[in-house]
């Protein structure tokens, strides 16, 4: 066994294992000097996304990976801890470390004045641990474990300005509705061991019967994951969390949020993929029925979202709202294709859904380090105190210009190629529903074009007269995502072919994730 | 019949925990609230690991006259409901050292009072 092949059999457990051990070592590292301590962090998230693109290769190349703990083989697989890796997981662990390697290197020179640095990055390597554990793990109380680490790291992360009582408030709100979450989770978890006497989610869905404790189970799964996700009627901690969090803490934070989204994917399509197209009675298919609730609640996220977004005046809640309609597009996408399974624009949708996954990541992802120059530089949050910025601000303005673009889904930028499939495929099924999506899209960009006009162009405010352009750090991190945003508008194909459509592929095909652990006995 | 006792707990015990941490005004009873659910997911997780003349899995301390590894019993539930504990202990200290910085910040521990966030 050469290095290479030593690494990528043992990849799935060092993705997790680099972040977690380099989060306990921080504080020990940052004894030493505060910028060893920024080295250090950087070059272990750049490791972690060295290895994940080995593991990637391999993974779109031959199919699902599956790593057992405390074993050469699957032998005795009730009694084992097991990672299983396809094409879905790693697409949303690329879009994490994205995140996570853009945020460590905005938060260079945004967390420089701050004290409490050394905790700041042993939250935050957490957090990207249990991100990434929930998209790679295989085993359904192992996913529950990533998931309340998440909810204590991003809770702590999210009152880490604590002088502020607004960041308190939000972090308390976040701990009770994920806590009580996550505990959910465990009880959904305890029915299905009792059955079924298994924890693996391949082992699960094998087995799964769908009788009236699995309906329970369903309704928890999808109600607490679409309420860690930001779907509509339990968004509300989100706006709070991603606005009074620091923004670089937002990506990361995000990260999770998007986490949770791929659990509901992975819930549905392979957890109950064999059960999915059964009917339950008046001969409604159990698709449909998940199809049109989820539909239901993305054109609620969306409206909410926007409706919102619109009469905000601080800026970082602002952006907050529209990342709750963003969420909202990608679950109407999803609905979308779990209600029309099995015809082609499900398909599509499908990838539009996941697609925007990757979009929604960059755009609000941009904004939200935008916002962050802006506070950094003028210590400000409403939009009514600050104006004119654009003259000091050169390459702010234009990355915040891109991010509007791409957010309200213009052509030459990403948030149209996503956009696009989704409203081409929802069409397909109703209208109307398109034409919502549309019409909100369109909103979106008068929102953004209002805070253009009143942070950036306008007069010069006096007491703003002497603010300088963000740090070259911040504008290397916006210039990474606004790249990447122009890249993916531009060749959308690439993207498409290489990660997206192997991923929607792994979810439609879920007897292939059943097959690799299940046939291996 | 009686057995189903626990299991109704369970039940009563996720209820009432929803019950105080929604509907009630004070922080420190809704922390209250939130661990009794963790409560009541444990004590679910433990009665569905209990078998009728089970036997700890440890082969040296075997009691006399077991046949194993029929009665040897499986010891996932309880490793679940330990590690559901460590993190329950986590989550709770977390909430109360919030509570206090809210109290600190407020001088109140009422959530109507509290509420800044709220469009």
């Amino acid at each position: 066994m050469t290095f290479l092949d030593a690494l990528l059999f043992h990849s799935p457990a060092l993705i997790i294992a680099i972040p977690l051990l380099s989060a306990f070592l921080m504080p020990l590292v940052s004894r030493i000097h505060g910028k060893l301590r920024n080295i250090f962090a950087v070059s272990m998230i750049g490791l972690t996304g060295c290895v994940i693109g080995v593991l990637a290769t391999d993974v779109l190349a031959n199919g699902p990976r599956v790593y057992i703990f405390g074993a050469q083989d699957i032998a005795l697989p009730l009694v084992r801890i097991l990672f299983e890796v396809d094409s879905i997981s790693i697409f949303m662990a690329i879009i994490t470390i994205l995140l996570a390697f853009i945020a460590v290197i905005y938060s260079w020179s945004f967390m420089n004045h701050q004290d409490g640095l050394d905790k700041y990055y042993t939250l935050f390597l957490l957090l990207l641990t249990s991100a990434l554990g929930m998209e790679l793990t295989g085993d359904v109380f192992n996913f529950f474990v990533f998931l309340e680490i998440s909810c204590i790291t991003s809770c702590a992360l999210i009152a880490f300005w604590i002088d502020e009582g607004e960041a308190l408030e939000a972090a308390f709100k976040y701990i009770v509705i994920s806590s009580v979450g996550a505990l959910f989770v465990l009880f959904a978890v305890g029915i299905l061991y009792a059955q079924y006497n298994a924890l693996n989610i391949a082992t699960l869905a094998n087995a799964l019967q769908y009788s009236f404790l699995d309906k329970i189970v369903l309704v928890l799964f999808l109600v607490v994951l679409g309420m860690k996700a930001g779907l509509a009627p339990m968004h509300m901690w989100l706006p709070d969390a991603y606005g009074r969090a620091p923004p670089s803490v937002t990506l990361i934070i995000m990260s999770a949020t998007l986490a949770s989204f791929y659990g509901i994917l992975r819930v549905v399509f392979t957890l109950y993929g064999n059960v999915l197209t059964t009917s339950i009675r008046f001969d409604l298919p159990l698709n449909t029925i998940v199809g049109w609730v989820l539909i239901a609640l993305a054109i609620v996220s969306i409206l909410i979202g926007v409706i919102m977004a619109l009469i905000q005046s601080d800026f970082m809640r602002l952006i907050g709202y529209t990342a709750v309609a963003e969420v909202g597009y990608m679950f109407l996408a999803v609905g979308t294709g779990i209600a029309a399974l099995g015809t082609p624009y499900a398909t599509v949708a499908l990838q539009g859904g996941i697609f925007h996954v990757l979009n929604d990541a960059l755009d609000i992802g941009l904004l939200f380090l935008v916002a962050g120059a802006i506070y950094y530089v003028t210590k400000k949050r409403s939009l009514d105190d600050i104006g004119g910025l654009a003259r000091n601000m050169k390459f702010t303005t234009i990355f915040f210009f891109i991010g509007l673009l791409a957010v309200a889904g213009m052509p030459p930028l990403n948030g149209f190629t996503s956009k696009f499939l989704i409203y081409e495929s929802v069409y397909q099924l109703n209208p109307i529903l398109s034409i919502i999506a549309l019409l909100c899209s369109i909103l979106l960009l008068a929102i953004f074009i209002k805070v253009l006009y009143a942070a950036f162009l306008g007069p010069q405010l006096p007491d703003l007269k002497d603010v300088k352009e963000a740090p070259r750090s911040m504008l290397l991190a916006m210039g990474c995502f606004a790249a990447l945003a122009i890249i993916i508008g531009l060749f959308p194909n690439l993207f498409l072919d290489t990660l997206v459509k192997p991923a929607a592929d792994a979810l439609l095909n879920h007897a292939q994730y059943i097959t690799t652990v299940v046939g291996g006995i | 019949m009686i057995e189903y006792i626990p299991y109704v707990a369970v039940i009563c015990m996720i209820f009432i925990g929803l019950y105080a941490a929604i509907f009630r005004r004070n922080l420190i009873k809704m922390v209250i609230g939130i661990t009794i659910i963790e409560s009541g997911v444990n004590l679910f997780l433990i009665t569905l690991g209990y078998r009728e003349g089970g036997v700890a899995p440890i082969y040296t301390s075997l009691p006399p006259g077991t046949t194993y590894p029929e009665q040897m019993v499986l010891p996932v539930p309880q490793a679940l409901t330990l590690t559901s504990i460590v993190i329950g202990v986590a989550v709770l200290a977390l909430m109360l050292s919030l509570v206090m910085h809210i109290y600190r910040k407020y001088g109140t521990l009422d959530v109507q009072k509290i509420r800044r966030l709220k469009e």
